[in-house]
């Protein structure tokens, strides 16, 4: 059994006397990676900010390790263009160097950039220094908020292999939200599919098949349909050939389709 | 150089030095709209003090720090955005600065001088308080820097990697309020957030780091001071507004340095 690092039990949320988050359960465990997936608005980031301990939650409890040490990849950095910051500045922010900023530096194959101003990193390159910062602080636990925002289909990849290798070699817990679950299936050991609750958790094969997942994601995997309205004045059979109106000797006839 | 003259020069130069590390802050936060807001609740401390009879100076620090505390109070609950607010409480403790000052214009009180600064007039004594809080201020900035910092460029990063966020915020905010309070004495009410800006953004296209930015800043509001104070001797021009403008013309001259970075 994999040391637990965080639980949280019946997690609500409200803003302006609506919950915007209920009931939600969570418990995360070392070297394991747990993916929170939903729709816009679902409320993976009030969760994840929950869990950070950024908001006070109004309902529920999260139990965590004393002392657990948390590292963050926000979702965004918004910098000012104004301030003068080079990558290796930015790294520095944490108090760390030396000896850990050289090795975290290697894993995630940033030492290239240091001279650099953060301003002008690609999307995939911002994303490794942030992934950086979050290592810089030898976390027991990592949470990364939709940590390929910004990076092209290869980069993704190559991010989530190097989430999954970091993984195994810290053995540290982590929490990761995405909205496409193809991407981050194999490496993912739980995924929790969040609508304002929690719809269903488990497993990422027996998720995908959870009438829950599929009535959130189902509309996904189909091509785009436009839906045009009108009267039929036929009907098909089971084998999709037009049959002429006849009279009703069962009543089932005249309806609209949509 | 006579007297007055070394005086002015003291006062400026105190000034300059803490604008430099608090202007990039400035910048670098967008806080140019508080530090207006805070400049003209100044005027509103100098109508406390006088209806109260205390200490003009004390009442202006403390007209500056209790709209700064109210400002972060306020920003908790965002019913309305800052700058809405900023501007209701920037343009009303003006009005009710200019009008307490107005009554009492007559008698003891010369308006422009707080508008616009009189930094010909400073005695012994200001220039003893104005070093003291610089050397407060810098010592307290230079603790608070890394942190400072860290809530600059992320705040929930910064939180989440056990910085104190509000108490920082809350104590850059009247860091800043005690600087304008100080300053308001050389440049004047209207023309502080000015000397809080414009050496910053002149420092930005010359520097690399932060650390670099506001040193830069610090030197440049003080070359402007002397600038200023030099124009102001020989043409007579008034000071506050010679200062800002020196300090204008280092940011044109700042262009014609090829941006590296």
């Amino acid at each position: 059994m994999a040391k637990v690092l965080l639980t949280a039990r019946g997690v609500g949320v409200k803003r302006s006397d609506r919950y915007i988050l209920r009931g939600a359960d969570l418990t995360l465990e070392a070297g394991k990676i747990v993916t929170l997936i939903g729709p816009n608005g679902a409320g993976k980031t009030t969760l994840v900010r929950s869990v950070l301990g950024l908001i006070q939650t109004d309902e529920g409890s999260i139990e965590r390790l004393p002392d657990l040490r948390i590292g963050y990849m926000p979702q965004k950095l918004h910098l000012e263009p104004s301030l003068p910051l080079s990558v290796l500045r930015f790294l520095t922010l944490t108090g760390k160097s030396g000896s850990e900023l050289d090795e975290v530096g290697q894993i995630t194959g940033i030492e290239h950039l240091y001279k650099q101003p953060m301003q002008q990193l690609s999307g995939g390159e911002t994303q490794r220094v942030l992934l950086a910062r979050a290592l810089l602080r030898d976390p027991q636990l990592l949470v990364l908020d939709e940590p390929v925002q910004g990076v092209d289909v290869t980069g993704q990849a190559a991010l989530y292999s190097l989430i999954n290798d970091i993984r195994k070699q810290r053995q540290c817990g982590v929490l990761l939200v995405s909205h496409d679950l193809h991407l981050v299936m194999a490496t993912t050991d739980i995924v929790v599919c969040l609508n304002q609750h929690v719809c269903c958790s488990g497993h990422p094969q027996a998720v995908t098949n959870d009438p829950a997942y599929l009535a959130l994601f189902g509309e996904q995997l189909k091509p785009q349909i436009a839906l045009y309205t009108h009267h039929h004045d036929h009907q098909h059979d089971a084998l999709g050939n037009i049959v002429e109106n006849e009279p009703a000797s069962h009543h089932h006839c005249n309806h609209d389709h949509a | 150089m006579p007297d007055f003259l070394l005086l002015a020069l003291l006062a400026g130069l105190g000034v300059a030095v803490m604008a430099g590390p608090l202007g990039s802050f400035a910048v670098w936060r967008r806080m140019a709209y508080f530090g207006d807001t805070l400049a003209h609740s100044a005027l509103l401390g100098v109508s406390l003090g006088l209806l109260l009879e205390i200490n003009l100076n004390l009442a202006v620090i403390l007209g500056c720090v209790l709209l700064a505390l109210a400002l972060v109070a306020l920003q908790q609950n965002r019913f309305l955005a800052t700058d809405t607010l900023l501007g209701i409480l920037s343009h009303s403790t003006l009005a009710v600065g200019l009008i307490t000052v107005s009554l009492f214009s007559n008698s003891r009180i010369d308006l422009l001088a707080y508008l616009f600064g009189d930094i010909l007039s400073v005695t012994r004594g200001d220039v003893i308080t104005v070093w003291i809080i610089a050397i407060t201020v810098i010592g307290l900035l230079t603790r608070l820097w890394r942190p400072l910092l860290a809530i600059t460029v992320h705040e929930e990063l910064a939180q989440v990697e056990g910085i104190r966020v509000t108490a920082v915020r809350t104590s850059l905010m009247l860091l800043m309020a005690l600087v304008i309070a100080i300053a308001m004495k050389v440049v004047g009410v209207l023309l502080i957030t000015a000397l809080l800006i414009i050496p910053a953004a002149a420092s930005r296209r010359l520097t690399h780091t932060p650390e670099q930015m506001a040193i830069g800043a610090s030197l440049l509001a003080c070359f402007a001071v002397v600038g200023g104070l030099t124009a102001s001797f020989w043409w007579d021009s008034p000071p506050g507004p010679s200062i800002v403008l020196a300090a204008t013309g280092f940011f044109i001259l700042s262009f014609f340095k090829k941006q590296t970075t």
